[in-house]
């Protein structure tokens, strides 16, 4: 991992370096669905968050969502609404709970939970087409996670 | 990759989004003569979710759609006469060929496509068209049958297909069939995989929109087997089903078993009223 000009600070400043990451298990929302605990208890990194919700192999956001600040990732879908000022809409806590859990802020919503590990129906093994392991990895880490938060809150509209 | 500042720039490379939204307006007609209900209104059974059904031919490319709209352009068709051959080839310990007892495919074939999956009395189950070509093979020919998914099977089905195109898709969901019925629609709302995603997510609440690079359909199957550009081969109604299923991260179901001859009939009903088609074109 790349140390970024942001981690590098918190690096600095925080002392407490590798604090304990927040399972799926054990993340608690609010009522509406947010989530105010960083998940690995330090500041993400938004490009490497931007990397993430443009990769097929990663977040795979842009299959489903339009964000003009990467208006290089060709294919943005249109299932869910465009990202463009998400940072306007929604807190921090807020944004981190959709990511960790989005059904707990919209009922029902088609958008996946990239940080949920348990409760799957035929669960698989990434896209073979056959059955999950024991132990199933969340969609994203939870370093992932906050970067991708880091990545939204800077989606400001102009 | 770089994040980019909203810069001027920026604003000129915005984002190559397709401007397609929904069905398109076009025609079906095959060979100039074969005029297709592509788009109508939806069955009674569908009628709170949906106004108009639409044939996946809609959500096409101009190219794609323009393949299926002439039999010399289709690449489906090399397989419809490879099938006639096997239909007119005598296989097995009976020392039979399907024209043994059905001769003509064009006579006794017309109208078959557009009624299955079907219930089979004697059988006593619902019968898709791939099972019953099967225990045509096993039981009158003492032949053996073919894998379900296969490229002899889908070629057959596609010889069988091209009798009933332009005849409207008319599959009985009541009687016998409705146990059948009712777990295909089950599982058609089950959000299945790790992504939670059920048929109905893309095909019910997003068709029209795109998906990554995918126009969503409405998860029709009244054209197939279909021929895809991207594979290069003919799909069967049951690919296709487990590659969708396999795209929720999800551990998929096999090809001929009983969940997907379910969800085949189900789906199929969702068609009722448009044309066969198949072998269709699709990418
Ligand atoms: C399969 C589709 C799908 C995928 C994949 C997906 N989303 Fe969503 N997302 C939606 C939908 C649909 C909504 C709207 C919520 C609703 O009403 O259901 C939404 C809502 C949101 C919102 C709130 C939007 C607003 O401004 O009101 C954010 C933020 C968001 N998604 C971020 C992401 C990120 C980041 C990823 C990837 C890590 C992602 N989404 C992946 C479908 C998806
Ligand atoms: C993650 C999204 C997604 C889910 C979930 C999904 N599909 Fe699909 N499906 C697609 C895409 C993308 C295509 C190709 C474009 C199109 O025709 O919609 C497709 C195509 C199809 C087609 C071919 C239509 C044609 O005209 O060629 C059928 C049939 C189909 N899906 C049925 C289903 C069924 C049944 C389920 C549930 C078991 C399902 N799909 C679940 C995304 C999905």
């Amino acid at each position: 991992m790349k140390l970024k000009s942001l981690t590098l600070a918190a690096a600095l400043i925080g002392g407490v370096a590798h604090a304990a990451e927040v399972a799926p298990t054990e993340v608690s929302f609010d009522d509406y669905g947010a989530v105010e605990t960083s998940l690995t208890g330090k500041p993400g990194d938004p490009a490497a968050g931007a990397i993430v919700v443009g990769s097929k192999s990663a977040g795979n956001c842009v299959a489903c969502h339009q964000i003009s600040a990467l208006s290089d990732v060709p294919f943005q879908g249109e299932v869910g609404p465009t990202l463009d000022g998400a940072g306007d809409r929604w807190s921090e806590a807020e944004l981190r709970g959709l990511m960790v859990n989005a059904k707990k802020t919209f009922d029902g919503t088609v958008m996946p939970a990239f940080y949920k590990t348990e409760g799957f129906v035929r669960p698989g093994d990434g896209y073979t087409g056959k059955a999950a392991g024991e132990d199933l990895p969340p969609l994203l880490s939870a370093a992932q996670i906050e970067d991708v938060v880091a990545f939204l809150v800077t989606l400001k509209e102009e | 990759m770089k994040f980019k500042a909203m810069t001027a720039i920026a604003a000129l490379v915005a984002a190559p989004l397709t401007a397609v939204a929904g069905p398109d307006e076009d025609n079906l007609v095959v060979n100039g003569e074969i005029e297709m209900v592509t788009t109508t209104d939806a069955p009674a059974h569908l009628q709170d979710t949906f106004d108009t059904i639409y044939s996946g031919w809609h959500f096409r490319s101009d190219e794609t759609q323009a393949l299926q709209m002439d039999d010399f352009e289709n690449p489906a068709m090399v397989f419809v006469d490879q099938a006639q051959e096997m239909w007119d080839t005598v296989e097995g310990s009976e020392g039979k060929s399907c024209a043994s007892c059905h001769e003509d495919v064009a006579e006794s074939m017309k109208g078959v496509r557009a009624v299955y999956p079907k219930w089979n009395e004697a059988a006593g189950e619902v019968r898709t068209l791939s099972m019953q070509i099967n225990a045509c093979r096993e039981d009158n020919m003492g032949a053996d049958p073919f894998k379900y998914d296969s490229a002899q099977m889908a070629a057959m089905e596609s010889l069988i297909s091209v009798q009933s195109r332009g005849m409207p898709v008319n599959v009985a969901m009541d009687g016998p069939a409705a146990e059948t019925w009712e777990q295909g629609k089950e599982i058609y709302y089950t959000r299945f995989g790790q992504l939670e995603l059920s048929c109905a997510s893309c095909h019910e609440l997003n068709y029209g929109n795109m998906i990554r690079a995918d126009h969503l359909s409405q998860g029709q199957i009244n054209g197939f087997p279909t021929y895809r550009l991207k594979n290069a081969k003919l799909n069967t109604v049951h690919g296709r089903f487990k590659g969708c299923i396999r795209d929720t991260r999800a551990e998929t179901f096999a090809p001929g078993s009983p969940e997907f001859v379910a969800l085949e009939l189900y789906v199929a009903t969702r068609g009722n009223g448009l044309s066969v088609e198949g072998p269709s074109v699709r990418n």
